[in-house]
């Protein structure tokens, strides 16, 4: 995306002749065909890849930073929710170092011991 | 007939801006935990510890059922053989894994997994990789019809030529084929990337939603609302990288390589439909 990285943040997203006509911002309120830059990746994100035995960011390649309610967050598909990203992290200024960003925090939070789909498993899990 | 001027269109519905919300769940998470690799129910395995498994004999249930009990015991790779073209094989696998497969599957093979990495050295049927979450798949020869429909992620791979709807409700991950691809491929994309190297059928991209199709050969035809656009430097870089990875190579250079994508006229049709209506009526 060539346009602000803060674009959704500080707009209301009507941008296209297509939006303005039908008053809604199109879809994801980031660039989803954005392809990962590999150089930007992250130590963390190296470490996952190598215990993967995977070259690349495999399914991470369409995890990006999005925007949920004004904040920066990241989309997890396993709850169907945001995870906001903590007001702590500096936003870097462009969308690659982002992304990476949102995956190390998805990453985290999917391994994680508190992550909902633990107590999902142990209550619904066939096998 | 009602005039409705196209600027003022939706404020006359009564339409305004509908923002992406859902439920935020920082308060079950702390950024600064501990960072594990793998999911926290996940068997811990050994790739250098081998399992065996003989499908002669075994019905597909028995040896989905075989797969999990190995990688329980610590397998972190398994060799599977005779698979007799079974359908429902190697489906559900839900960590890391070298799954090896010694022949060919039937239907619906390795589904629904997320994260193994496996190889096929033979065909597979109709709907492989269907709902795959992540990892990875290399097919040694051909595929059937609606290869990978409806994948999440990861990276499913066929050297040789796959049927026709190809990707069909792909929404994220990405599809590589070696060879030629039928009718409709990529029928209501709406994320992800696909790579056919060789030649596309009619329709491609038939009212795909987003992604991205990247296409080596000819196309016979596109679908409603598959554009073209240009290839940048960041998909020439990712698409060498991509390739590599597995040993591919665009016949005619990635340079040549048509790429296309959702012209978005389709987005929200269900909003101007009343829009029309009054203009039909």
């Amino acid at each position: 995306m060539s346009q602000d990285v803060d674009h959704y943040l500080t707009t209301d997203g009507l941008d296209s002749d297509r939006e303005k006509e039908i008053g809604q911002t199109i879809g994801y309120r980031y660039d989803v065909n954005l392809v990962p830059d590999m150089d930007r990746c992250t130590p963390y994100l190296k470490e996952y890849m190598e215990k993967m035995n995977w070259k690349d960011l495999n399914w991470l390649e369409d995890i990006h930073m999005g925007y949920e309610e004004e904040n920066a967050a990241v989309f997890d598909r396993n709850i169907n929710g945001w995870v906001t990203i903590p007001d702590t992290i500096k936003l870097p200024d462009n969308q690659q170092d982002r992304d990476m960003i949102a995956r190390e925090l998805l990453l985290k939070f999917q391994m994680s011991e508190n992550h909902p789909m633990v107590q999902l498993r142990e209550a619904y899990a066939k096998f | 007939m009602a005039t409705v001027s196209k600027s003022s269109q939706s404020h006359d519905m009564g339409l305004h801006t509908e923002k992406l919300t859902n439920r935020t769940q920082q308060m079950f998470f702390d950024a600064g935990e501990s960072a594990n690799l793998t999911y926290a129910w996940a068997p811990e395995v050994d790739t250098n510890k081998v399992g065996t498994l003989d499908c002669e004999g075994m019905d597909p249930t028995a040896i989905n059922i075989r797969i999990r009990e190995l990688m329980a015991e610590g397998c972190g790779t398994i060799n599977l053989s005779n698979p007799g073209s079974m359908h429902g094989l190697c489906v559900g696998i839900l960590s890391r894994l070298q799954l090896n497969i010694t022949g060919s599957l039937g239907y619906f093979g390795c589904g629904l997994i997320d994260g193994p990495n496996v190889h096929i050295s033979g065909r597979v049927g109709w709907s492989c990789g269907e709902n795959m979450m992540a990892g990875t798949i290399m097919i040694e020869k051909n595929a059937g019809s609606t290869f990978g429909a409806a994948i999440r992620g990861g990276d499913l791979v066929c050297r040789g030529s796959v049927g026709s709807r190809t990707g069909i409700d792909q929404k994220g991950g990405t599809i590589i084929v070696g060879g030629q691809t039928g009718a409709f491929t990529g029928f209501m994309m709406q994320r992800g990337r696909m790579i056919i190297l060789g030649d596309a059928g009619m329709n491609l991209g038939d009212s795909m939603y987003d992604g991205t199709i990247y296409v080596g050969g000819k196309i016979e035809g596109l679908g409603v609302d598959a554009v073209p656009a240009d290839l940048n430097d960041l998909d020439r870089k990712w698409l060498k990288s991509k390739l590599d990875l597995y040993g591919m190579e665009a016949p005619n250079g990635i340079d040549n390589m048509q790429k296309i994508v959702a012209g978005k006229q389709l987005w929200n049709y269900d909003n101007l439909e009343p829009s029309e209506k009054k203009l039909v009526l």
